[in-house]
């Protein structure tokens, strides 16, 4: 699998480009809302009008988008080739979601989108407009209380450094969403995308057990 | 170790296969379609390949779903996630091999987003091509894989020219069992390649695994109805069971006739991944079964008939026994 590139010389990014665009198109969708249209998300979505000939157009998206994240609406300026996991780490604060290799080869980067077990470091966040994003600090519930799964956590003494657990959380809440009382194969399965380099990985299938109240606890498989 | 940011690119989501052609067509070689993107981002972040405008097929609905056709078999859109193919209930009904070669491929999350489009059309793993190095496939004149300190293990057993590289995938060898047609749509308009012809070799072009050309976009995979419901056999053998590529893996679809314990193969499709660089049809295996009784002697015969020709590099050697017990079990098993 590739490694890295360290050493070899690439051109930088022309960045300066970027920032006279979002000034422009910011002042462009101001003018939108001011005008009173609604700025619906399929109002981003390509049209054709996004071939136009002029060479300075700024391509097909809007890099302006609101994210459903946790159930919050969250404005955010997005770049186009930006990952769903920098976007929540580094624009909207949400670092309990992790980055091991940002390669889709160890799940730390795990999120739902639509209740569905994502890496987010190999998603684009423009490619998740109008979908609903929990991470691991959208579980909690109204009071503070724990998701279920967290607990089960902590009772079963899960995790052991922990930086895989908010991976491994995300993919049992997809799990038990789907299928609320799961053998301990169908859990297997389900975390099998979730590397635990401390080797938790019995404690973490005790603790989604548990969660899912299937009244045994089988520690050994 | 986390690297920084891909490299700059300009983003397009049209919502038609058309509008997708249209893009892909003006950008030429600067375009990029780009489906699930588990295959692209690893090029894109490691600056290999720096696509300037990235066309994202996600969101064209036409292309995603499984339809059944009126002559029995179905249509699956391409950019249908491997996760949507494994569950789908026609296809773990008539193409179960389909499903059990979706449900080997990476690792949940991955078979989530990753599309089979982008599972037939991604590019090679060779570990140096990937690395960036000015190889063959990267329009260089070196294969580092095929040099006496190489490390080719995952490489080639048969079909070298200048390139060792293999097939990656797990579901072409499905396809191509079940005499799939690939649907193709680009600036000339729409084509049909049968599964068989869709793969090529570095002797037919050394920097491309399909016969995809850029501003074209595979719009769906047919599945005929010739080969709905027959026996089948599907095993992926690789150093993981999640994330790794198959060191090899093997697909087949049998028509048996006969009573239990005294059945007699009539029809076969068998090809294997991970032994060259497109999915190899085992045609000789087909010759030697067809019309044999499905016995332990036939499946052993059929074992041997696989690897005639194999031409093993340094560190692959292992892949022979590997395929020669694949077939065996494929033939006897199914
Ligand atoms: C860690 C890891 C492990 C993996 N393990 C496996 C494995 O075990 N088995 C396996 O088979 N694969 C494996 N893969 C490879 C592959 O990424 C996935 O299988 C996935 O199916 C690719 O689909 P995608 O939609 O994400 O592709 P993308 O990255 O979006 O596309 C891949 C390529 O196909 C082209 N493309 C995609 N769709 C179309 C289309 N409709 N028309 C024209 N061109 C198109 C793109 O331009 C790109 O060049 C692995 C990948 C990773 C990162
Ligand atoms: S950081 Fe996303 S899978 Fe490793
Ligand atoms: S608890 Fe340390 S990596 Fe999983």
């Amino acid at each position: 699998m590739a490694d890295n590139t360290n050493g070899r010389d690439l051109p930088e990014p022309q960045f300066d480009q970027f920032v006279s665009k979002a000034t422009s198109r910011r002042q462009f969708i101001k003018g939108v809302i001011a005008s009173g249209a609604a700025v619906s998300a399929s109002g981003y979505l390509f049209t054709l009008a996004g071939c136009s000939p002029n060479p300075k157009s700024a391509g097909g998206i809007e890099r302006l988008l609101t994210l459903n994240v946790n159930g919050q609406m969250r404005p955010v300026d997005v770049l186009p080739n930006e990952t769903l996991a920098m976007t929540l780490r580094y624009k909207l604060g949400l670092t309990g979601t992790k980055l091991g290799c940002d390669r889709g080869e160890c799940g730390a980067c795990t999120v739902t989108i639509d209740g569905v077990a994502s890496y987010s470091c190999s998603t684009l966040t423009h490619s998740v407009r109008g979908r609903k994003i929990t991470t691991i600090e959208g579980l909690e519930g109204a009071n503070g209380e724990l998701h279920k799964v967290q607990q089960a956590m902590i009772d079963e003494l899960g995790p052991q450094c922990g930086f895989c657990t908010p991976g491994q959380i995300m993919s049992a809440v997809a799990l038990l969403d789907a299928n609320p009382h799961p053998t301990r194969d169908e859990v297997r399965h389900a975390l099998s995308g979730n590397l635990c380099r401390c080797g938790a990985y019995d404690h973490y299938l005790n603790a989604v057990m548990r969660a899912a109240g299937n009244g045994e606890r089988v520690s050994q498989a | 170790m986390s690297r920084d940011m891909m490299s700059a690119f300009e983003l397009y989501q049209p919502d038609s296969v058309q509008g997708a052609v249209d893009l892909l067509a003006k950008f030429g070689k600067d375009g990029w379609a780009l489906a699930g993107g588990n295959d692209s981002f690893d090029w894109f972040k490691d600056r290999i390949k720096r696509p300037k405008y990235v066309v994202d097929l996600g969101g064209i609905a036409s292309l995603k779903g499984v339809r059944e056709m009126p002559d029995g078999g179905v249509e699956i859109g391409a950019l249908t996630t491997l996760t949507d193919i494994e569950r789908n209930s026609v296809i773990q009904g008539k193409y179960k091999l389909l499903a059990d070669a979706a449900r080997r491929v990476a690792s949940p999350q991955i078979r989530n987003s990753g599309t089979i489009g982008g599972n037939v059309s991604q590019d090679a793993r060779c570990w140096y091509y990937r690395y960036g190095v000015n190889c063959y496939r990267a329009g260089g004149n070196t294969c580092f894989a095929d040099t006496p300190q190489g490390q080719n293990r995952e490489h080639c057993l048969f079909g070298a020219s200048r390139c060792v590289a293999v097939s990656p995938s797990d579901t072409a060898p499905a396809l191509v069992a079940l005499d799939a047609t690939m649907v193709v749509l680009g600036p000339k308009g729409q084509k049909e390649v049968k599964a068989d012809d869709f793969f090529i070799g570095p002797n037919i072009d050394i920097q491309r695994m399909t016969v995809l050309e850029k501003g074209e976009v595979l719009t769906a995979i047919r599945l005929p109805a010739e080969w709905a419901g027959a026996r089948f056999y599907f095993e992926k053998v690789a150093d993981r069971n999640t994330w790794d590529f198959p060191l090899v893996n093997i697909a087949a679809a049998i028509k048996v006739s006969g009573a239990a314990g005294s059945e007699k193969i009539d029809a076969i499709r068998i090809a294997a991944g991970a032994v060259q660089c497109v999915p190899r049809r085992l045609t000789v295996v087909e010759g030697v079964v067809t019309g044999q009784p499905k016995t332990e002697d036939t499946a052993k015969l059929a074992g041997q008939s696989a690897v005639r020709g194999a031409t093993p590099l340094n560190f692959n050697h292992f892949k022979i026994p590997l395929l020669q017990n694949l077939v065996t079990r494929a033939i006897r098993d199914a």
